[in-house]
């Protein structure tokens, strides 16, 4: 009898508990090696950019915070941005402090749960992740302290912000700053040494440089990869050029370098909101601005350096009280695009944290 | 007797009472032995399911502290009732069968599974004394070593017939991880044996003056390793991955079919951890307190530990898996034999008689394995492959990937 081997198809998702969301893989596999893998897009498909078409600018501004839903402050942040920057508005000093201020608490947020849910990918049981959920909690505290949300908080305005701080804010943040780089360091010090982490991550899904760089690859994956590249500082926007921090950045490209600079990004964050804090000027928290904003015809592109990369806003306007055309540039997507190349050859388990480490929200990638 | 004779060694006192008992009618002999087994079956299960119950608990309870919260606090006191309420959940579900799965052997593979685990305890010894083991076989390890690697059988079969991929990857991992930590674990036993000349249970524990992790503790680690590996347990629950192959074998199972295998995995948790306790940590032996008292602390002691490791470790991959055991605790279990060969002969050559316990070899071994495990780690053993180059794999495999997908990229 001869025997023969013979590749086989396997499809993870789009229900998989490890999808992050409903995302599906046609994956080839040869045993247990990944052969080659399609990604299939679109099962989370909301049509966002089209109704928001139908609705007015500042009724747009919830619609975002329903991309990255657990980056929703960052997400309002890019989109007020482009609106700004379309109608000419100017932003009173206030308003953009408590943005960056809301946006790196955010940054923060987001990098504990891209983290945690790595590590869940990695087969540890939820414990990595529910340390880090207690830091988010305090974050989501603060949040709700400040525009009564702790999910999707429709903070961000056009013009500048929809509440002023309450008094407690500020000592809240300041014993929440103090706290966490002690945090980080511990979760540092339980997983960056520990022995598997380092077997299962290290020189696991390579990105190369110029691959990141021709995929339109940005954020912490391309930091990853060695290139540093933040908007932050390559194209300040909003007060970032006030503010002394860090890009961090890795060599080698791998699963633990993107893990690594997550939780670099996390300590720089914890420096900005420090800076932002001392600075905090008094005034208007918001611009003055007719009830119905009619900008003029044109169009205009803002982006921000979101937690997952370069979060960028298109609008079209026609001179009427909705955007003509609103398309977002979605970091996620494109970061996402990569994964075929950088998992083949390697094995199932592996393919499950690549994935991980690239660290989506559906919601995002699908709109 | 007095009453606190009778209480401190429970179990073979109500088993020998009932022999007695049945002997006063003046019975043939053949039926006291079926009866007297019949009894034995049914004290086993009186002891087996409520610490199965025990572990459940234990499990969410302990797990939920390492993770920073609560826990199941609802049902009963501490939440001591959630097994039951898990279990009359899990019964009053559908039972849901695959469409084209294959319909008797996936009834059949949670029974197999459940036997397999079920007959180790024939041979377990849970008290003192002849009657303190349901059958006191002169070959008693070879039989645990035999029946537990039965278990996989059931794995292999439920993976087959639930017409499922991810089951069907789950199933040759189980069927690949089985028989590469199978070898290590009994070259992990063959120490002890060594040290008492008998495969009898009975015996291994009577002749534990101090617990034989001190004297074998690279044979206590390695079958440590091997055993939470037969269990799927967390750094090595391979088959049951749930973050990559979803739930592994039983992915297709539901109500009282996943609880059989549900059951069977944390029978066969106890079973680990009285075979380590009676192994490696002198079984139901110890000073002034019940015996079972002390067989119990130590099989709980054994299970909070394969807790721990849940709650903390990250799963490895399935290549390393298997490089850690080829590579890693197969060589080691053979030094392990043959320093434990070496040191029973001198001690039965030269020094016998010279003291009633080999305490020097305590601190010889402790050396010994710290210094093989530092030496081998560091200088002959990589963990895992890592990439695979797609293109030879394309080269070697006849049938092509198929139309429908691109050429794969190197």
């Amino acid at each position: 009898m001869e025997l023969k081997t013979q590749p086989f198809m396997l499809n993870i998702g789009p229900h998989h508990p490890s999808t992050h969301g409903v995302f599906r893989m046609r994956v080839t596999l040869d045993g247990e090696v990944i052969v080659d893998l399609e990604p299939v897009f679109g099962y989370l498909h909301r049509g966002i950019e089209k109704l928001a078409e139908g609705r007015t600018y500042t009724q747009n501004i919830p619609f975002t915070d329903r991309l990255d839903y657990i980056a929703s402050m960052i997400n309002n942040f890019a989109y007020v941005r482009a609106v700004e920057k379309l109608a000419g508005i100017n932003v009173p000093e206030r308003a953009e402090y408590l943005r960056v201020i809301m946006a790196e608490l955010m940054r923060i947020a987001r990098h504990l749960l891209g983290i945690g849910f790595l590590t869940n990918d990695l087969g540890a049981l939820m414990t990595p992740l529910l340390y880090m959920w207690r830091e988010r909690e305090k974050i989501v505290d603060l949040f709700e302290m400040v525009c009564g949300q702790r999910q999707t908080y429709n903070y961000m305005r056009i013009g500048g912000v929809s509440h002023d701080i309450p008094p407690e804010f500020l000592p809240a943040v300041k014993k929440f700053l103090k706290e966490m780089p002690a945090f980080i360091d511990e979760y540092d010090q339980l997983l960056a040494e520990n022995e598997i982490l380092l077997a299962r991550t290290k020189g696991v899904g390579i990105l190369p440089a110029d691959l990141a760089i021709n995929s339109s690859v940005s954020g912490p994956m391309l930091r990853a990869s060695g290139i540093k590249w933040d908007i932050r500082k390559a194209d300040p926007y909003s007060v970032y050029d006030r503010f002394d921090f860090d890009i961090p950045t890795a060599t080698a490209g791998d699963t633990y370098d993107r893990y690594r600079v997550r939780i670099e990004e996390m300590r720089q964050s914890v420096r900005i909101v420090e800076q932002a804090i001392e600075q905090l000027p008094p005034g208007e928290i918001c611009a003055k601005l007719p009830a119905l904003l009619r900008p003029a015809k044109g169009d205009a592109y803002a982006r921000i350096e979101a937690s997952t990369g370069e979060l960028g806003f298109y609008l079209v306007s026609d001179g009427s009280i909705a955007p003509y055309r609103y398309r977002v540039r979605s970091p996620e997507l494109l970061n996402l695009t990569v994964l075929r190349d950088i998992s083949i050859g390697w094995k199932i388990a592996d393919l499950i944290i690549i994935f991980g480490s690239i660290d989506i929200a559906l919601a995002e990638v699908d709109r | 007797m007095n009453a606190w004779h009778y209480f401190v060694n429970l179990f073979p006192n109500v088993r020998a009472d009932f022999v007695s008992w049945l002997q006063g009618f003046g019975l043939p002999s053949s039926l006291i032995i079926f009866l007297d087994s019949i009894i034995g079956i049914t004290l086993i299960l009186l002891f087996v399911f409520p610490m199965v119950m025990l572990f459940i608990w234990m499990e969410r309870r302990f797990i939920a502290r390492f993770q920073l919260r609560p826990g199941p606090n609802r049902c009963g006191p501490l939440g001591l009732l959630q097994p039951v309420a898990d279990a009359v959940k899990i019964l009053v579900k559908e039972l849901i069968m695959p469409a084209k799965g294959d319909r008797l052997v996936h009834w059949v593979a949670p029974i197999i599974m459940f036997f397999a685990v079920f007959m180790v305890f024939a041979v377990l010894p849970i008290g003192n004394g002849s009657m303190g083991v349901f059958a006191d076989l002169n070959i008693g390890i070879l039989y645990i070593v035999a029946i537990s690697s039965l278990a996989i059988i059931g794995i292999f079969m439920a993976g087959w017939a639930s017409n499922n991929k991810y089951s069907l990857i789950g199933a040759m991992r189980g069927v690949a991880q089985l028989i590469s930590y199978e070898v290590p674990m009994v070259l992990s036993i063959v120490g002890v044996v060594l040290i008492v000349g008998s495969l009898q249970m009975s015996e291994i524990v009577g002749k534990q003056t101090v617990p034989f992790i001190l004297l074998q503790p690279m044979g206590f680690l390695i079958y440590f390793i091997g055993a939470i590996t037969e269990l799927n347990r967390s750094p090595m629950d391979m088959i049951e991955a749930d973050s990559e192959i979803v739930a592994g074998y039983f992915t297709e199972y539901s109500g009282m079919k996943f609880a059989m295998f549900y059951l069977a995995e944390y029978i066969n948790a106890l079973a680990v951890a009285i075979i380590v306790a009676t192994l490696f940590l002198s079984g139901w032996k110890g000073p002034f307190l019940p015996v079972w008292f002390w067989f119990v602390l130590k099989v709980l002691a054994v299970f909070m530990f394969i807790l721990w490791m849940r709650a903390t470790l990250i799963r490895l991959r399935i290549d390393q898996v298997m490089a850690f055991s080829w590579k890693f605790l197969l060589p080691m279990a053979l030094i392990n034999v043959f320093i434990t060969a070496g040191e029973v002969l001198v001690w039965d050559t030269w020094m016998s008689g010279w003291q009633s316990f080999p305490w020097p070899f305590i601190f010889v071994n402790f050396a010994i394995a710290a210094g093989l495990i530092v030496l081998w780690s560091k200088f002959f053993f990589r963990l895992g492959g890592g990439r695979v180059e797609v293109g030879r794999l394309r080269a070697r495999n006849s049938q092509g990937y198929g139309a429908d997908s691109q050429a794969p990229v190197s």
